[in-house]
């Protein structure tokens, strides 16, 4: 085969069988799954417009109130004329301030005062409680991987066909109670909508996003490999698209040592001596802080092919990502210690669907003493390793890989339950393997 | 784990003793609770060996099968379980109280309030660990399908009557065990280790000797080495001193003690059958019935000790006090006894095999409010669990500095005065975050605004962080006069002050007040109303079908005719 990948034209051709599915297929539903920046939400926008264009007034549904706020300010910045409908719940401060300024956006708490606008957009907790209204014919659910099954039960109703859209590999939803009884059934309430959607509807029409935008050349092997085997997508850019140069040279310490290895190779990986640790480890948490003070401190700037001009790596497009919220909490005090604002600093849960030019992550799994299905789950390693645009920083203490090596999966085989490929433990090897060429010794 | 529970492990360690994990009783004990103490045969899963059980510490029954695969002999013991459980549960599903319940009106569509009859208290059910909880519900599902002479006279080996009905009890209690903080069938290892840390993993603690050796030590030793001994001391014959609550035995006792006593059973039986006339069957009835007689105390002597421990197991709970919130949680058992007493009463069938879509769904929805409703509320009943919320940053206490009047923006404005409290807690508190208090035990809400330093009003939402007293950051008048230390943290209060302009008396934190304030909610609110099943939309398969809402009876195997 000597044909060359043109992931502009493969997206475009992906893209167009979607949407011929979604506006003259004859099924009730389309699948769309979506590796990591592969432009989930410019197909989700684009579709949505397609359909009101056509004259089929539609409503969307999102998991989270900022997925839905920013899903209504891309629709107005693509078509300012569209009458949107932003449903929102009652509590105060329902949506973003920002769409007060848009003339076209209406908004309310009852789904009645929204009635015959094209597009009507909200959450599935909301949309649950919306009742008594005419079945709207056409439907977008973002994120159907991360909703519930028992979530997508209580809308059902309200349309009669949809286009399912999201990400296979991020975190699946959880229940904070035991599930097990239900395990094996096709209509599980905990599982994700779209596992059940295609138990009880295998004929749907399923596609896929082949590229990621998102992604630089250097991440998304790995990221595709290891956490979406079958069905591997490729980088949108080539290797010499993106460059993330630094002003002011390395100081030879651990943290400048990493930060020029992952500028260089997109990944880098600083080990701390191994050790058990609370979950709050201070020195990997000071760890991570001086790392953020030092992408910022020495002046960074990401060449990408949005603009020819190398745009200063600011505070804004930072992230941090931890496992758990007392390490985040723990992080952004260290960050206020150290006086760097602006970073975003969060768990994996709260990244999902956000993306950043630079990512400083603290492996789920440093100085614990065992792997729990928890800090294994594959979802939440592939958040953290694919939320960045140039490069990933890794801070982890020695010895996971002989962790993982005495913690096989243990977890219960259910009947009737389909097998997740690839387990958390192959994908943890698997990324662990790679930030290996990338590492960088730290001190304690 | 939380910290503070970790540190309550790391102290039982230390001083081999457990150490408590909680000040009040956060499960409600009924005053006359049924215990049982079931043992199960190795070999066939759910296979009943024997049981202890009622409500008289001092006169258990025993129940005993002698030859465990034999169907019949297990009808036999079914049966009798059913007479001693069933009455139990018949008393209190008698003493009713009038209560009010909302329904939706099928004319009007509109919610109305109906007098119904709520029963005065529930039948309590207590086993020896959760793996007692799994055979109840594994006894519930063998037996709710079974039908009897009277239901169906072709059937082959029909069961003994009230059988099925007790099958259906224990799928309800199964079920509602599976509700956190739920009452109507408790474990007591589940109970104890809730109450009191041991220096032990989490799974010996599911041996309830063990436990209790850590809780209270015979003779006031060490609960460490008594735990030990309690898992495996060995007498001469090679049999635990302590045998395992079941219900699963211990293999020594298996192979060494009882497999001989049920072979000398069944040839005994063999025997008899065999018996050519009066005399001989006579004496070999007499050989049959000492063979009995002596499983019979193999099972007691298993299960005594047993016994022995639920019931001081639940002294030790019966010592501490209730919490105020279980008594509320034990309402909701008691509905739930009560929807299940009705539902028999009604004529309903049993609980289908599989729960369809829109159950499954509802009954996950339940659970994870009453988990939230259970976390939320053993922290307010209870200050040693609030250290823990507290010291994981969902929660923080302190006394309030100061109090603002302010009024809300509007036509009408309404009271929203600022209250700045101090506390040594670090709760993550962010841009406008919504936190609690409990005012006469409603949750009033109140808004985070920001951290002020001391002495001066430039609030921020970043907290000052740790070394900001001792930082170059700190303000003049930090560290210094007060000497109380702590962070300020500035809260908006957002309700329960009335409707007028002025906040009604007591609706306001005042200065001086030592108050605790959580980042979660008090109550939780009801979920959206899913359709019924009849409407389960194709994204679900559609209504459940014909075949599974008319439960048919297991059918039947080989091994059900061995």
């Amino acid at each position: 085969m000597t044909t060359v990948f043109d992931p502009g034209a493969e997206a475009a051709r992906a893209t167009d069988a979607i949407l011929r599915d979604t506006l003259h297929g004859a099924h009730r539903g389309v699948v769309v799954d979506s590796p990591p920046g592969a432009g989930k939400s410019t197909l989700v926008v684009r579709a949505a417009l397609e359909l009101a264009g056509a004259g089929r007034p539609l409503m969307v549904i999102a998991q989270t109130n900022a997925q839905v706020d920013d899903l209504v300010l891309r629709l107005a910045e693509k078509d300012p004329d569209l009458p949107v409908g932003r449903l929102h719940s009652s509590d105060s401060d329902p949506y973003d301030k920002a769409l007060d300024g848009l003339p076209n956006v209406r908004k309310s708490a009852k789904a009645g005062d929204l009635a015959g606008l094209d597009v009507v957009i909200s959450t599935a907790a909301k949309w649950a409680h919306v009742k008594g209204v005419e079945p709207w014919r056409h439907a977008i659910v973002d994120e159907a991987y991360q909703m519930r099954s028992d979530a997508l039960l209580a809308v059902t109703g309200l349309f009669e066909r949809a286009l399912f859209v999201g990400d296979p590999g991020q975190l699946d939803p959880f229940a904070i109670v035991g599930s097990e009884q239900w395990a094996g059934l096709s209509y599980d309430p905990s599982a994700s909508a779209v596992t059940t959607l295609l138990a009880h509807n295998p004929e749907l029409p399923q596609h896929r996003l082949p590229v990621s935008w998102r992604l630089p050349a250097s991440a998304a092997p790995l990221v595709s490999d290891a956490f979406y085997p079958f069905t591997p997508f490729r980088s949108g850019t080539g290797h010499g698209d993106r460059r993330l140069a630094f002003a002011v040279a390395s100081d030879g310490s651990g943290p400048d040592r990493v930060i020029d290895e992952a500028a260089e190779s997109g990944w880098g990986l600083l080990e701390l001596p191994p050790r058990h640790t609370p979950r709050t480890d201070p020195e990997a948490v000071s760890a991570l802080a001086l790392v953020v003070r030092r992408l910022l401190d020495r002046g960074g700037a990401a060449t990408s092919e949005r603009s020819p001009d190398p745009v200063p790596l600011t505070a804004d497009r930072i992230a941090v990502g931890t496992a758990h919220r007392d390490q985040a909490a723990a992080v952004r005090a260290a960050l206020a210690d150290l006086g760097v604002p602006d970073v975003t600093v969060d768990t994996a849960n709260r990244l999902q669907g956000r993306e950043f030019d630079v990512t400083v992550v603290l492996h789920p799994l440093s100085g614990r003493p065992d792997a729990t299905a928890f800090h294994l789950e594959t979802g939440r390693l592939c958040v953290l390793a694919s939320r960045h645009r140039h490069a990933c920083i890794v801070v982890c203490r020695a010895g996971v890989t002989d962790l993982l090596d005495e913690h096989p999966s243990t977890e219960p085989v259910q009947l009737g339950v389909t097998v997740k490929f690839p387990d958390g433990w192959e994908a943890n090897h698997a990324v662990l393997s790679h930030l290996f060429e990338h590492r960088v010794t730290g001190e304690a | 784990m939380s910290l503070i529970t970790t540190l309550a492990r790391l102290e039982a360690v230390d001083t081999g003793r457990a150490q408590p994990l909680a000040t009040v009783r956060h499960r409600h004990l009924s005053d006359r609770p049924l215990v049982l103490v079931p043992l199960t045969t190795a070999g066939e899963a759910g296979a009943p060996l024997g049981a202890l059980v009622g409500t008289d510490r001092d006169e258990p029954r025993l129940l005993v099968v002698p030859q465990p695969r034999d169907r019949d002999l297990r009808f036999a013991f079914l049966a009798e379980l059913a007479d001693v459980v069933l009455p139990y549960i018949d008393d209190h599903a008698r003493e009713v109280e009038a209560a009010e319940r909302s329904e939706t009106d099928p004319e009007t569509g509109k919610r109305v309030k109906v007098e119904v009859e709520l029963c005065a208290e529930a039948a309590q059910l207590i086993v020896p660990s959760r793996a007692g909880i799994d055979l109840v519900r594994l006894l519930g599902r063998s037996m709710r399908f079974r039908r009897t002479a009277e239901q169906d006279p072709e059937a082959p080996h029909p069961a003994p009557p009230r059988v099925p009905l007790l099958g259906r009890w224990f799928t309800h209690y199964g079920e509602r065990a599976r509700v956190p903080g739920s009452s109507l069938l408790l474990a007591l290892t589940d109970v104890l280790s809730r109450h009191w840390a041991t220096g032990q993993s989490t799974l010996e603690d599911q041996h309830l000797g063990a436990l209790l050796a850590w809780i209270d030590p015979p003779d006031g030793g060490s609960g460490a080495e008594a735990a030990l001994r309690a898992e495996l001391l060995r007498d001469a014959e090679g049999q635990l001193v302590c045998p395992p609550a079941g219900p699963a035995t211990d293999p020594a006792f298996d192979n060494k003690l009882l497999a001989p006593a049920i072979e000398r059973y069944d040839r005994a039986r063999t025997a008899l059958a065999a018996a050519e006339d009066g005399v001989e069957a006579d004496d070999r009835l007499g050989e049959l019935t000492a063979a009995e007689r002596h499983i019979r105390e193999l099972v007691a002597s298993r299960t005594r000790p047993t016994w022995d421990a639920v019931w001081r197991g639940l002294d030790l709970l019966r010592a501490l006090p209730e919490g105020p919130r279980a008594a509320d949680r034990w309402t909701r058992d008691r509905w739930s006894f009560t929807g299940h007493r009705d539902r028999v009463l009604a004529g309903e069938p049993p609980q289908p095999r599989r729960d369809d879509a829109v159950t499954a769904a509802n009954k996950l929805a339940t659970r994870e409010r009453e988990q939230a409703r259970l976390e939320a509320q053993e922290a307010l009943d209870d200050p040693l669990v609030m250290a823990g919320r507290r010291l994981a940053g969902e929660a923080f206490a302190g006394e309030v500095t100061d109090v603002v009047m302010a009024y809300g923006e509007g036509k009408r404005p309404s009271p929203r005065p600022l209250v700045t409290v101090r506390t040594d807690d670090t709760p993550h508190l962010g841009e406008r975050v919504k936190v609690y208090r409990s005012l006469g035990g409603k949750p009033q809400a109140a808004e985070f605004v920001g951290y002020e330093e001391d002495g001066a009003t430039g609030a921020g939402t970043s907290p000052p962080g740790p070394e900001s007293t001792s930082g170059p950051g700190s303000g003049p008048g930090s560290g210094s006069g007060s000497g109380s230390g702590g962070t300020l943290v500035v809260l908006r209060v957002l309700d329960r002050m009335g409707r007028g302009r002025e906040p009604e008396p007591g609706s306001v934190p005042e200065k001086g007040d030592l108050l605790c304030f959580t980042l979660f909610e008090h109550e939780q609110r009801g979920g959206a109303k899913l359709p019924d099943p009849e409407d389960t939309p194709w994204t679900h398969g559609g209504p459940p079908g014909g075949t599974d809402t008319a439960p048919q009876p297991d059918a039947v195997t080989d091994e059900d005719i061995l």
